[in-house]
């Protein structure tokens, strides 16, 4: 008999003669404590997220691109990790050009065994999609796949995310439904709710315990 | 009293060092410190008691469901987790979840492993079987890495590293890596960072341990603010999660309420920084991630608390850490008096079952069963009565039936035969009354030494008159005086 049986016949056996439980799932108390009007979604979002040191910015569409070089220049950064496959790329190597800003643009496009090195320690900055937000908790929901990997939200000290106004939903629930998640997810789906932090010495909280030091949020208004 | 009691025989056990760790008052104050900001901040995350005590209940149910269905539930997640591409393994022992480990990662030829926070690895010895085995197993977690630097085992199971302070901490990293010392924390931080970020990028296995594993979707998820687990499940070529049988959960949405639980009791967060859900190894198409991705189910006594209706209830476990936040007597002896990888009250429910009620047999009555722990489990489990079931399986005689492993390491004839003593007296009026008298007449005969009773106490003398008396002479006076008995 392998593990696997002499498991499971114990369990089965503890379970002789009983039913299962029915579900009794109730939604109510995990959404309606958690409801926000339209107008105080943003704020409930940002203000959790600053409470735990996130950069939040709201801004028209149109102006992302220059934001970012902002961010970039008052930090003096000198390289920027992106996605160079998806619309928010281009849209970045387009405003590049156009603008001349210095910063070097790193496109995420090839396996990480081929740069691991420059990835871990030469990176400043990345610059990732989000899949939508929550309210309730104040965080972001990332969905990396071949254009956009994991690493990307992790490794730089510096991680810039855009989220769309219009993609903040009001509570975790609400999002797995509206997303249908249990359809079927992807390799890793992340939920970011502020810079990397640790509490183990002391309980002092200091950020950038392992992954990014600094989290800004772009939040596209007409998005 | 210390002098009368030779301490080295005593620190093999809990009362001696309980002894030890009353005495240190720097351990007292880190702990007493830690414990008083946790469970402030667990009160301030639920400021609503309704909605608090209604998510309890429903995290219980949710639990209790799972339960009702493990088996099937265990082979849902084997099923879906092999259709999404991760290899599920499965191991009644620590050895062989241990050997499974050792052989995946020999078959990788790795020599280096970093491993996100995980419990169930800390019950399986791993790092020590590895590094038998000529792998270093390096932990990644800062509160720890501080703890494997100094050889010592965690004292929380949230927060591994609490009975030390930044001066200790301070003093480690000098001696151990060499850097100057500083007492800011932030510096201290860094320096940990920039050294894993190293073995990050060298390791050739991540191990890591799991919060949630669901069925529905063959997920495995996990909670965490460093980005420890992310690193260690995301950058080593290999990653293998370690769990027990007791993670799993139904529904996708069940750890909507469970996560919330969690996080709000264990450290007062709305949610953790992360919250990490993998279904699957790197795709064909994707750039990072690992290319295999490994379960290994560990049962390791488990099964056995599940046999049992009322000690199945240890396994609503979700591991938050609340109930020794909250424990009067953690808080004042610290987690390694237990000596045990799970300390507080869960360590002392849950550890029986891993390794015997005998080898920890201070552990059921090293409680005041004030009842704190029980009120603030996120999933309800009762832990008081637990304990109390526990201090009865303790003193089963042989004859019993044993439920739980290693019971009757308590039991004693005598005892035996005192109880069955004072059950005789207290059931015949005639015999106790004839006592009674008795002990008030010759009370004086009270020998001076009554087992550790007398060690920090005068032995009781009975009084010269019972309250019986007494009352019996108080009710006839009121009477004669013409008064309301």
């Amino acid at each position: 008999m392998s593990a696997r049986d002499n498991i499971l016949n114990k369990l089965r056996a503890g379970l002789a003669g009983t039913t299962p439980r029915p579900d009794q799932f109730d939604e109510a108390l995990v959404t309606e404590p958690w409801q926000y009007a339209p107008e105080d979604r943003v704020q409930r979002l940002r203000s959790l997220m600053e409470a735990v040191h996130t950069e939040v910015y709201t801004l028209a569409a149109a102006n992302w691109p220059a934001k970012v070089q902002e961010l970039l220049d008052s930090r003096k950064l000198s390289n920027l990790l992106y996605a160079p496959g998806t619309e928010y790329g281009q849209q970045l190597t387009v405003h590049w050009a156009e603008a001349g800003a210095k910063q070097d643009l790193l496109a995420y496009d090839r396996p990480i065994e081929d740069w691991k090195e420059e990835l871990f320690w030469q990176v400043d900055a990345s610059i990732t999609s989000t899949a939508g937000a929550i309210a309730a908790t104040g965080s972001l929901v990332l969905w990396p796949d071949r254009h956009e990997p994991r690493l990307m939200s992790l490794l730089p000290p510096l991680h810039i995310a855009l989220l769309k106004a219009s993609e903040i939903e009001d509570n975790l629930y609400g999002m797995m439904q509206k997303q249908n998640w249990s359809a079927g997810l992807p390799t890793n789906l992340l939920l970011v709710s502020g810079p990397s932090k640790t509490a183990d010495i002391e309980q002092v909280l200091a950020y950038g315990a392992h992954g990014p030091k600094e989290l800004v949020v772009l939040i596209l208004e007409d998005a | 009293m210390s002098q009368r009691i030779p301490v080295t025989e005593l620190t093999s056990s809990f009362r001696g060092r309980a002894t030890d760790a009353l005495a240190d008052s720097q351990l007292r104050t880190n702990f007493r410190v830690a414990m008083d900001s946790l469970m402030q901040k667990r009160a301030d995350a639920f400021p609503d008691e309704d909605e608090r005590e209604g998510l309890r209940e429903l995290g219980n149910q949710i639990k209790a469901r799972a339960l009702s269905r493990l088996p099937d539930l265990l082979e849902q997640l084997e099923a879906k987790l092999t259709e999404n591409g991760v290899h599920v393994h499965w191991a009644e022992t620590t050895e062989e979840a241990n050997r499974i480990v050792h052989t995946i990662i020999e078959s990788k030829q790795g020599s280096q492993v970093v491993k996100g926070k995980s419990m169930v690895s800390e019950e399986m010895e791993m790092n020590d079987y590895l590094a038998e085995r000529d792998i270093e197993c390096l932990e990644s977690d800062m509160g720890e890495y501080i703890v494997q630097l100094d050889g010592e085992k965690p004292s929380h199971i949230i927060m591994p590293a609490i009975h030390k302070n930044r001066r200790q901490v301070s003093k480690l990293f000098h001696n151990k890596l060499g850097v100057d010392e500083t007492d800011d924390v932030n510096e201290l931080i860094q320096i940990g960072r920039r050294t894993l970020r190293k073995k990050f990028l060298e390791a050739d296995v991540g191990v890591s341990g799991v919060n949630f594993a669901i069925a529905e979707t063959g997920t495995l998820l996990l909670v965490e603010n460093e980005g420890n687990g992310r690193m260690s499940t995301t950058v080593p070529p290999v990653h293998v999660a370690v769990t027990g049988i007791e993670k799993v959960v139904a529904n996708l949405r069940d750890v909507v309420p469970l996560l919330s639980l969690l996080t709000r009791s264990a450290l007062g967060q709305p949610i953790t920084t992360y919250v990490n859900m993998i279904s699957g190894p790197r795709k064909a198409d994707e750039l990072d991630g690992p290319e295999e991705v490994h379960l290994v189910l560990l049962d390791n006594g488990r099964s056995g608390a599940f046999a049992d209706a009322q000690l199945r209830q240890t396994l609503n476990c979700i591991r938050c850490g609340a109930c020794m936040n909250h424990c009067p007597v953690y808080t004042r002896v610290g987690g390694h008096t237990y000596g045990e990888v799970y300390p507080g009250p869960i360590g002392k429910i849950v550890t029986p079952h891993m390794v015997g009620l005998d080898h920890v047999p201070d552990h059921p009555s090293a409680s005041s069963l004030c009842g704190a722990c029980g009120e603030v489990c996120p999933v309800k489990i009762p832990i008081p009565e637990l304990l109390q079931r526990l201090r009865q399986e303790n003193v089963k005689s042989p004859e019993e039936p044993p439920v739980v492993k290693g019971s009757g390491a308590k039991y004693s004839r005598k005892e035996r035969a005192l109880w069955r003593i004072w059950a005789t007296l207290n059931s015949r009026p005639a015999l106790y009354k004839g006592l009674l008298w008795a002990a008030t007449r010759f009370g004086k005969l009270t020998p001076g030494k009554l087992g550790p009773w007398t060690d920090n106490h005068t032995a009781p003398i009975p009084a010269r008159r019972s309250l019986h008396d007494l009352a019996k002479a108080h009710l006839n006076a009121q009477t004669k005086s013409g008064g309301q008995p």
